[in-house]
């Protein structure tokens, strides 16, 4: 990666955005450039300055009463009138509020409905294994133990790789349902954080592409490798999960 | 009179804890404490209205789509000439270095109150991305729905806008 194509990317970088063949080149660059590094230090310094409390303005506690009075109609008299307002700016309100909506939600309709459903079945599982009893059906932190439990449960064997060396280690495997079909799910452990990574052939491989997802509170990275699709999830932070997913890439391949 | 909450609705649950980052937005696009109250106060009533729609998913990011809507609302009613600034991306940023050195990593020298003044001198536009993303912390995606605009102008907006929150911070430690 050149300097011109690190300024492009450091943003995305920054930001926790890019995907993570990408980010392996970023940091591969910051490594070995000194100026770089610095520009790249330079906007962690401002970052982290623009997340302090300080340039955070909370909600005044009256506004709070105003707010919950609105949604309370028996009692919005109280305090409507001080909004009232002609008919035609209501309206025109009303207008601008229908355009909002159409602006926000239009691209929700164009993000691909595959991948979409793909990581709430991932989100799910993932939370349903976090219940008692749910987390594995072979418990073991061998990978020869674990990998050779799925044949004859699935129609696929999945790749188990051994990262107890990188602090990444192996609790065990289960079957779980995800895209439509029975899929292998890998648990590891680092520190208290528990990693499922779901494991099932790809139908093409223009399938998935790469890319990474946060919901309820959980990180979710997926890549596409040969003929096999991964979803990574774990509530680790986004840097440690792309560790865990570079490493699996790297044993992998 | 009684202002305690009732039992709490649907909408008390799911919008209203999102009122600090309602009442930040609006206060960093207006940039003063009573406007963004009144901004507030109207994005909820239209958040209220169409509550029938909102079908689960992100609250906060839908709030602040709102929020941020009622702002442009306001200034354009308000604040004509603020509002109708035309933003042109390009113009606004030949005059930013896109490449700070490291003698513009002037932050802790400048201090929170210049960055809090740096920050309210950058075009709304350029505001608006930073705060969505440094203080908000929305995803690309996020902030593209809340403000309407591709993810990949979200990136480079963002990239500008810091550049250019670097530079008036320089500008405001020279002219000390």
């Amino acid at each position: 990666m050149t300097c011109s194509e690190l300024r492009t990317f450091l943003h995305a970088y920054l930001d926790g955005e890019l995907d993570l063949v990408r980010q392996v080149e970023i940091e591969d660059h910051l490594r070995a450039c000194g100026a770089c590094s610095r520009t790249h230090q330079a906007q962690l310094a401002l970052g982290s300055a623009l997340k302090s409390d300080e340039l955070y303005f909370r909600a005044p506690a009256h506004l709070e009463r105003k707010v919950r009075m609105a949604a309370r109609p028996a009692e919005q008299k109280t305090w409507l009138p001080r909004l009232r307002m002609p008919a035609w700016i209501g309206a025109a309100i009303a207008a601008a509020a229908v355009v909002a909506l159409a602006v926000f939600f239009s691209p929700m309709l164009s993000r691909p409905p595959r991948t979409e459903r793909i990581a709430q079945d991932v989100v799910s599982a993932h939370i349903r294994s976090l219940m008692p009893g749910h987390l594995t059906d072979v418990p073991s932190s061998e990978n020869h133990t674990v990998k050779p439990w799925f044949a004859g449960k699935l129609d696929f064997s999945p790749p188990v790789a051994d990262l107890s060396a990188e602090g990444f280690l192996l609790v065990g495997g289960r079957l779980d349902y995800a895209s439509d079909r029975p899929v292998a799910a890998l648990v590891y452990r680092r520190g208290g954080h528990f990693i499922n990574l779901f494991v099932w052939p790809s139908a093409s491989t223009r399938e998935l592409a790469e890319g990474a997802d946060a919901r309820q509170g959980y990180n979710l990275l997926f890549w596409t490798r040969g003929q096999t699709n991964f979803w990574a999830i774990s509530d680790l932070n986004v840097t440690e999960l792309r560790q865990f997913a570079g490493l699996v890439r790297g044993r992998l391949s | 009179m009684d202002t305690q909450p009732q039992p709490s609705s649907a909408f008390d649950q799911v919008v209203l804890p999102h009122l600090d980052a309602a009442y930040n937005l609006a206060r960093w696009l207006t940039r003063n404490g009573h406007d963004a109250e009144d901004v507030v106060q109207e994005a909820f009533l239209r958040a209220l209205r169409f509550f029938g729609g909102f079908h689960g998913g992100n609250a906060r990011a839908w709030l602040l789509a709102i929020v941020r809507n009622t702002c442009y609302d306001w200034l354009r009613r308000n604040r004509p000439s603020e509002a109708s600034a035309s933003f042109d991306e390009e113009v606004h940023s030949s005059a930013v270095d896109p490449n700070p050195t490291p003698e513009d990593l002037l932050i802790e020298q400048s201090g929170r109150l210049r960055l809090r003044e740096a920050l309210e001198t950058l075009p709304l536009a350029w505001r608006e991305v930073l705060v969505l993303r440094e203080l908000e912390g929305l995803s690309y995606k996020e902030i593209a729905d809340v403000a309407g605009i591709k993810m990949g102008t979200v990136m480079s907006r963002l990239a500008r806008a810091r550049a250019g929150l670097q530079q008036q911070l320089a500008i405001g430690l020279e002219r000390k």
